[in-house]
């Protein structure tokens, strides 16, 4: 095989670079200031407003403390694995962008197997979580390690459901064939609403988020996993939780919404709007509805969006094939 | 070279981390080892071409049969934080076992004559798996989502009468 390998090698250090710098200021930071925002406009306060003009710099100041605070490990932590676990939730998080196009071949790596590695990717964080619960020696920690761990791989499936559905109308795991496929028949939200929402509601869960917040319910475990984590590592934790539900917004923008496909505007542009539309809906979910129970979680998951899923990918199936 | 390089360092992943596996006195840390050890089995398999089944392993063993195996262990009464002990008085007798065989392993991987397989690799080897399931291996396929299917409702049973 021809390949250059201290160029590729070189390539992909650089590109992680930029991908990572991409992440920490276009998603845990912008992200982080958006959420507070919305959080504020929904329920009629101001937020953040004093640092910088409007407050747009309060996540910059935020970051520089968090850079200079003490690591603390906890003396009964497992301290290889408490200081490994951020740092796996981060990766996954930042590997979830090799198959994300975000315009015609401005993409890491388009995979044949997209659509799987992003499943695959995704599913390392709640490692990373677990990790993290355990080593802190806490029992809200372990607790919220637990309950993410339970809640993960439940709402992996539906979340599987829903890309396989996607997969079959598209005939390719390929991120890139899937818009190509988009753009030639028309976006995926119209074919496959079903999908759609089966493989938002899990997405939600799969990044933690409210009404699925439950590994880090702030009013019930303190704030779960990461209870004592802080400094950079707590930041790291919170990166990797934002990196991880913008890339959900952007996988569901490649998916569902035709991905770089547009009128008018440059293709990286529509992308953006439309991956900002996604992340401002995730917000505006957590804003509005409270936080579910254990067992209506898990019900919801192996009850209805399950069987449901399945249902749709027969459906599918037979649309296909007749 | 380069495929020789990614080779020796995905092996040694591997293996040192089978190793901590086996060893390590903490059955957590001997869990999460088991995730490099996965992935740089995922990455013998990308060496290989097969990144259908490089995805899937990720996806099941290094995603969920971790965090399944993590999840018993911390349900599990007493079984975190302990100093566990991986070996028994038979060292010895075990590594009798061990050497002999894989003298017996070597002999049969070096004795055996491996044919190169004809024709080429498919460009994407997700299709053709699929196909393989549905068509020629369609039994055992349909076989083993028996077994998974009996070894779930097992599993429903024991976790009701517990109640």
């Amino acid at each position: 095989m021809g390949v250059n390998w201290p160029l590729e090698i070189g390539r992909a250090i650089a590109l992680t670079v930029v991908m990572f710098t991409f992440l920490a200021v276009v998603t845990a930071m912008l992200g982080v200031l958006l959420e507070r925002k919305i959080g504020g406009w929904i329920q009629s306060r101001l937020g953040p407003k004093h640092v910088g003009p409007q407050g747009l710099l309060q996540t910059v100041a935020d970051t520089i403390k968090l850079l200079q605070k003490e690591h603390i490990t906890p003396q009964a932590a497992d301290v290889v694995i408490f200081n490994a676990a951020p740092l796996i939730v981060a990766v996954a998080g930042l590997m979830d962008w090799l198959v994300i196009p975000f315009a015609p071949g401005a993409i890491v790596r388009d995979l044949n197997i997209g659509i799987l590695f992003f499943a695959a990717m995704a599913s390392m964080t709640v490692i990373g979580i677990l990790a993290g619960g355990f080593a802190s020696n806490n029992k809200y920690a372990l607790l919220g390690g637990l309950r993410s761990a339970a809640q993960m791989v439940s709402y992996e499936l539906p979340l599987a459901v829903g890309l396989i559905a996607v997969a079959m109308e598209a005939g390719t795991l390929s991120t890139v064939g899937i818009v190509n496929a988009q753009i030639r028949n028309g976006w995926y939200i119209l074919y496959q609403l079903p999908a759609f929402v089966i493989f938002m509601i899990a997405a939600t869960a799969e990044v933690n988020r409210v009404p699925f917040d439950l590994p880090e319910a702030e009013s019930e475990l303190v704030a779960g996993y990461f209870s004592e984590y802080t400094g950079m590592r707590f930041a790291l934790f919170q990166l990797g939780e934002y990196a991880e539900m913008f890339a959900m917004a952007a996988l569901a923008t490649t998916l569902f919404l035709g991905g770089w496909s547009g009128p008018i505007l440059p293709p990286v542009v529509w992308f953006f709007i439309k991956m900002y539309a996604i992340v401002f809906f995730f917000m505006w979910m957590r804003w509005t509805y409270p936080r579910l129970r254990l067992d209506q979680l898990l019900n919801l998951s192996w009850k209805l969006l399950l069987p449901a899923g399945l249902l749709w990918i027969l459906i599918t199936g037979y649309r296909i094939a007749f | 070279m380069g495929e020789l390089a990614a080779f020796i360092i995905l092996s040694v992943i591997t293996l040192a981390s089978a190793v901590v596996v086996v060893t390590s006195g903490n059955i957590v840390r001997s869990a999460l080892s088991l995730v490099p050890t996965f992935l740089g089995i995922t990455g013998l398999y990308i060496l290989l071409q097969a990144e259908f089944v490089a995805g899937i392993q990720v996806l099941i063993y290094a995603g969920a049969i971790t965090v399944l195996i993590l999840f018993v262990i911390m349900l599990t009464e007493g079984g975190t934080g302990l100093r566990t002990r991986q070996v028994n008085e038979q060292v010895p007798l075990g590594m009798l076992a061990a050497a002999v065989l894989a003298l017996i392993l070597i002999a049969v991987f070096s004795g055996t004559e491996w044919p190169k397989a004809s024709g080429s690799l498919p460009q994407y080897t997700a299709a053709p798996i699929g196909e393989a399931f549905l068509t020629s291996a369609v039994l055992i396929f349909e076989i083993t989502s028996l077994v998974l299917l009996v070894s779930l409702m097992g599993a429903i049973i024991i976790a009701r009468r517990e109640r």
